[in-house]
């Protein structure tokens, strides 16, 4: 009843093509992000900045460039980790070697370098598809790990191997207290976001989904499989790669190359499919899940545990955690192989027709 | 006591949001402890984490730190950085603030070497983290108490001088140095190749990727290469397959020597009688089963049913490090407690002070019931490590028993080349050194 489009009419091209076409959809939209950018930093405490919403953050944007190139283009990678490792890296060299670089630029520095390197990792996709392709894909990850840990200049010959940023500032504010990096965190990916969502909204992502669907047939009517399958990696190793910058220098401070590693291409991939493949929304509610399932059940399992008169140590915490994890997954893919965003399109569906069960005509 | 609100979301995980209460039980003080019971490295981080936590219980059994309670709580990190970094966050302003955190993980410090200043939380990583860091006059916050990689690498390289007849005799020798891919294994390379200039020893850097179970490339190029010594800079399941590996290409385990993470039960009891001979430093102690303290914490704590881990445990090389740990941090307490008000909590600032102007004597120890495990510890402004004496010890077969004298760093070498790298990290954060002026607060 509240969510309908009666009296919504629309009198130009561009509004009825606007990413939130109904009015209800664009107010909602608004205020959630008003309230992201103006209430939460003024009441959520530094833990919750620091360790849940920065990550959050970070990652979802991570996982919404691999959603591009996984569930929009349907090359299945399994580089991601390699792909933000040397986004993070290149971001830090700029920053180290050129004095007085600006943040923004180091951090677009990175994501260019991971651009180019996602091209060049990119070319076995123009002729192999699926398995192999993570093969090749898993190829840039190994090849990543040995070169952050061998090739000393990456690091600027640090002894350790371990690289830190510190003394962050942009647009002229320090970034050093978790407000302020939380709102740059959420204005890079805003943007980046934004800019995702369109791009798969236009003749690229259409594109891109005719190839992940049938790419014979989508060669056959005319679409170029070389330019759309690498301006995909592109595009998905620039917001990869920002996203690794972004972890390096905003969420960690300090890295070596094992924040880099596989787990963390699992990870990516294991965000994108609970999320939803083909959904930019999807790779933000993975993105939420895998941040805050194994937090929360880290948390509350001793709870738990306390009250069934059951103490759990912190190994049979961690234990569990895992265990209940991966059961989640696996419950998760039964109930809903599509991810969260189907789960989420599907409320607003029934929302919309709310308070009947059916529309006309359904 | 923290008050948990919980309201499940549609559908993505419940949405947890706790407050909690600025000050607990009026006199108390909060000890925290980051462990790693899961992961490639449990074997090694449990019997830690375990002494640690018993140390800890048999302080409260006597009454605390002068009447005030040590409050505990372990969080799991698993050796990962970033879990490690989610811990600090979380555990840093509980309880009324951390005294100070341990973080037990070469990777884990760098990070939160970063972040202890700001938040004014001193970190104590005793034999572990950057060996600069022993310079105060940079690194205000990080106490790598009794030892650091440079001073492991150094007291080896005197050993095997020692063994060979003179610092002389070391020309032309070969030593493999096996180590562990990460910034742990890398910090002690910039002593080593020093010596290997100043004496002329053919240095050979062998890598082996995390978690250290490939090493079989490795150890084929040590039987062909055949060095006179290796060094193994390992730490978890390294160990132990760097032991199986010498075994089956018949290099002579008497020959290796493994810095004092290296040289633990875990990493040799799988291997048994097949690494008799292999040598490792003990950080000053070693498996210490008769020492007070053990016996101690065995009649207060075990007896009464409130061990940590199993009893076997109690006594090993490992165990006996985190009861150290712990005594460390509950003495830079006590220290803490003498200047600013006997019986008081007290601040992670006045924690930096007190470590800083720790002094425990030999007699101090004794009375802890370190007797014959610890030399005295005793540090200054700008010494945050406070002693560098290590010794050797052997694995017979079934333990560890210590095969050679104390040792002591050679601070001629060592002392310029911690300034100079302290000087760096100075110049690249841009902090200037401390006065002397500001030692005295």
């Amino acid at each position: 009843m509240f969510y309908r489009d009666n009296g919504e009419l629309k009198t130009s091209y561009g509004a009825d093509a606007q990413i939130f076409a109904l009015a209800q959809e664009r107010w909602a939209f608004i205020a959630f992000m008003v309230a992201a950018f103006a209430v939460v930093p003024l009441v959520a405490d530094a833990y919750w900045l620091r360790a849940v919403l920065i990550p959050f953050l970070v990652l979802s944007l991570a996982a919404v460039g691999l959603n591009i190139l996984v569930g929009y283009c349907g090359q299945i990678s399994l580089g991601a980790g390699a792909f933000m490792g040397i986004g993070a890296y290149a971001a830090y060299n700029l920053h180290v070697r050129i004095p007085g670089m600006p943040l923004v630029l180091s951090l677009a520095g990175g994501g260019l370098a991971a651009t180019l390197a996602g091209m060049v990792f990119g070319i076995p996709s123009l002729r192999v598809r699926g398995l192999y392709l993570a093969v090749a894909t898993l190829a840039a990850q190994f090849f990543s790990d040995w070169a952050f840990l061998r090739l000393g200049w990456l690091s600027n010959d640090s002894s350790s191997g371990s690289v830190t940023v510190s003394g962050l500032e942009a647009f002229g504010v320090r970034l050093d207290t978790p407000q302020a990096i939380y709102v740059f965190c959420l204005a890079v990916v805003t943007v980046l976001g934004l800019a995702a969502k369109n791009l798969v909204r236009g003749a690229a992502g259409r594109q891109w989904m005719a190839i992940r669907d049938m790419d014979v047939a989508a060669s056959v009517i005319g679409v170029n499989p070389v330019m759309a399958k690498l301006s995909a990696f592109a595009v998905s190793s620039f917001l990869i790669g920002s996203a690794g910058a972004l972890w390096g220098f905003m969420h960690l401070g300090s890295w070596e190359p094992s924040a880099f590693s596989i787990d963390r291409s699992f990870q990516l991939l294991f965000m994108v499919i609970i999320g939803g493949l083909g959904s930019i929304a999807g790779g933000f509610m993975g993105a939420a899940f895998i941040v805050l399932v194994p937090l929360a059940l880290n948390r509350l399992l001793p709870i738990a545990g306390d009250a069934l008169g059951m103490p759990f140590s912190t190994a049979a915490a961690s234990h569990a955690e895992s265990m209940l994890f991966g059961a989640l997954i696996v419950w998760f893919l039964i109930v809903e192989p599509h991810g969260l965003a189907r789960l989420w399109s599907l409320a607003r569906q029934r929302a919309r027709l709310w308070p009947f069960a059916h529309g006309a005509g359904a | 006591m923290k008050i948990f609100r919980n309201a499940a979301a549609a559908s993505i995980a419940a949405i947890v949001m706790h407050t909690s209460f600025a000050a607990g039980p009026a006199q108390e003080q909060f000890i925290p402890s980051l462990v790693y019971r899961t992961g490639p490295y449990a074997p090694n981080g449990v019997p830690l984490a375990d002494g640690f936590a018993d140390y800890i219980k048999l302080v409260n059994s006597r009454g605390g730190v002068n009447g005030v309670k040590l409050t505990f709580e372990e969080c799991e990190t698993g050796y990962a950085t970033d879990r490690g970094v989610e811990c600090y966050e979380r555990l840093k302003d509980k309880y009324g603030g951390a005294s100070m955190f341990q973080p037990m993980a070469t990777g884990i410090t760098f990070a939160l070497t970063e972040k202890a200043p700001g938040d004014k939380i001193p970190l104590i990583t005793s034999g572990l983290g950057r060996s600069e860091s022993a310079d105060g006059g940079v690194f205000k916050w990080n106490f790598p108490l009794v030892g650091t990689y440079w001073v492991a690498a150094d007291i080896l390289i005197q050993h095997i001088a020692k063994k060979e007849g003179g610092l002389d005799k070391l020309k032309g020798k070969k030593i493999v140095f096996l180590y562990h891919d990460s910034p742990f294994g890398k910090e002690p390379i910039p002593v080593l190749e020093e010596r290997a200039r100043m004496h002329g020893f053919q240095l050979t850097l062998l890598p082996v990727p995390h978690p250290g179970v490939e090493q079989k490339s490795v150890w084929l190029q040590i039987r062909q290469s055949r060095p006179d010594y290796v060094l193994n800079w390992g730490w978890g399941v390294m160990n132990s397959t760097a032991l199986k590996e010498a075994q089956a290409t018949g290099y002579p385990r008497d020959r290796i020597y493994g810095v004092w993470w290296a040289g633990a039960e875990p990493d040799t009891k799988e291997v048994g009688e097949g690494a008799k001979g292999y040598n490792a430093l003990a950080l000053q102690h070693g498996a210490e089963p008769q020492a007070q303290v053990i016996q101690d914490i065995l009649k207060q704590v075990y007896a009464k049913g409130g061990g940590a881990g199993p009893r076997d445990v109690v006594g090993q090389v490992l165990y006996v490090r985190g009861v150290t740990a712990a005594m460390l941090a509950v003495e830079g307490v006590r220290t803490a407690q003498e200047r600013f008000g006997k019986g008081k909590h007290v601040t992670g600032e006045q924690v930096r002070w007190a470590l800083e102007n720790l002094n425990l004597t030999q007699a101090k120890l004794d009375a802890l019931g370190f007797k014959g495990v610890m030399r005295p510890v005793s540090t200054s402004c700008f010494d945050h490590m406070g002693a560098s004496w290590a010794r050797i010890q052997t694995w017979d077969g079934a333990k560890w028993v210590f095969t050679s004298d104390w040792y002591q760093a050679d601070e001629q070498l060592l002392k310029p080349m911690v300034k100079a790298a302290a000087d760096k990290y100075a110049a690249e954060k841009k902090i200037t050194r401390r006065s002397p002026q500001d030692c005295q607060s």
